[in-house]
């Protein structure tokens, strides 16, 4: 597929309730590069096979949760474009200058009806990953500093009006959907998994009453062996681990579910499968997510903290 | 040095370190239906009252912990740890839990 639009996810803000808590457990624990503070003393980071400058940025606040999730567009005509796509649709957009986040162009952000902000912006510097441009070694260092996953995957969001919002990401930035979990009657979807991409997410909603939720943030790993060392390093520095390694049915993904020092849920995972824009959706029934293996697939149960626990 | 916890709706005791957050401590003391949150004051599932004893408390998120709530020692058992015996009331999905597993009745309207 000729990847146009919208590319990949960019960036995420989160809020932490204690500032160098949460620079310790990306930077240490999980291993990302701290790339930046700016004046405001938000803190800028990447993981290290990522090239732009900055794929997670903490900020310290009375409470958990995320600001705003962001995606990265092709190019300013893209993101101009996507604006306008975004004004047809009834959508309110509001401009951030170039450096409002550092090493970032303008952001378009807007509100979905979930109650989560989403950000478009097509610049962001690109600082490179450590290794040589020309005959590269396949890495460095950092890949072997805390769990080092190699990107942001994908977040997984939960708020109400989720029909609404797939409608917005399939119908105006293009996105499709790749699976989806019905709701216990079966008329419509308790949750929605669509990319952007060739990969099995790029986004996730889970429908729930309260809005602007954050499930998790997502990061990639290339083995199951770096999943299980992942968990081994998290419950070395008592990271508070929710479920896992296991694999989810949905997307196929091998996964750990744990908490930063705030609260806010990240997953570290490998695998699932390369999906295409003309495959039909996967579904599973309100059961299957429990029962069906849906969210554990050799446990085959329904984590109540899946479902109750958000930040 | 290891502090009593007394659940005043069900009776229950348990031993919980100075070190230890009173969830943790309620969690490992083997009592079913705990629930298990994000154990850093981000996700508010672990509400309860300290109605005596002292403590103290890390920081806890002011979505499920207003000012007026910490004023009446309604807080985050994951960021709670004791300084001496304490009594607790378990309060939301705390309530639930703890309640429910103990066989007790239905549960007051809380927040
Ligand atoms: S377990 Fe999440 S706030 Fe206590
Ligand atoms: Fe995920």
């Amino acid at each position: 597929m000729a990847m146009t639009g919208v590319l990949r996810p960019g960036h995420a803000q989160l809020r932490v309730m204690n500032l160098e808590d949460g620079v310790r457990h990306y930077r240490d624990v999980l291993g990302m590069v701290e790339t930046g503070r700016d004046a405001q003393g938000r803190v800028y980071l990447k993981c290290w096979d990522e090239r732009d400058h900055s794929s997670l940025i903490l900020r310290e606040a009375d409470r958990a949760g995320i600001d705003f999730f962001a995606f990265k567009v092709l190019d300013p005509a893209t993101l101009d474009t996507l604006e306008s796509d975004l004004r047809a649709y009834g959508l309110t957009t509001e401009r951030f200058p170039a450096g409002e986040l550092l090493e970032t162009g303008e952001r378009v952000r807007f509100e979905i009806p979930s109650g989560h902000l989403i950000e478009l912006y097509a610049e962001k510097t690109a600082v490179g990953n450590g290794l040589q441009v020309l005959n590269p070694a396949p890495w460095t260092p950092a890949k072997e500093n805390g769990v080092a996953p190699v990107r942001l995957d994908h977040c997984l969001l939960y708020g109400p009006n989720i029909a609404e919002v797939q409608k917005i990401f399939t119908e105006v930035l293009g996105f499709y959907l790749v699976e989806r979990v019905l709701t216990p009657d079966g008329d419509g979807n308790a949750a929605i998994w669509m990319s952007c991409s060739h990969k099995v997410h790029d986004i996730a909603f889970v429908e729930h009453p309260e809005p602007g939720k954050l499930h998790h943030l997502s990061f990639l790993l290339e083995t199951w062996e770096e999943v299980l060392r992942a968990a081994d390093i998290l419950s070395m520095n008592k990271v508070p681990l929710d479920i896992g390694p296991t694999r989810h049915g949905v997307t196929r993904g091998c996964t750990i579910y744990a908490w930063d020092p705030s609260g806010n849920r990240f997953e570290t995972f490998m695998g699932g499968y390369q999906p295409y824009p003309d495959y039909a959706p996967t579904t599973w029934t309100f059961d299957g997510l429990g029962a069906g293996g849906g969210l554990d697939y050799p446990q085959r149960k329904l984590h109540e903290s899946f479902l109750t626990v958000v930040s | 040095m290891s502090h009593q916890v007394l659940i005043e709706e069900t009776g229950e005791r348990y031993d919980c370190g100075e070190h230890e957050s009173l969830l943790v401590a309620m969690a490992r003391s083997g009592r079913r239906g705990i629930p298990l949150g994000c154990r850093g004051g981000g996700c508010g599932v672990c509400k309860v009252q300290v109605t005596s004893g002292d403590f103290t408390a890390g920081v806890m998120s002011r979505q499920h912990v207003s000012e007026d709530d910490q004023a009446r020692r309604c807080v985050l058992a994951c960021r709670v740890f004791p300084r001496a015996d304490v009594s607790v009331k378990v309060l939301g999905k705390m309530h639930r839990a703890v309640c429910t597993a103990a066989g007790l009745g239905p549960v007051p309207a809380s927040k």
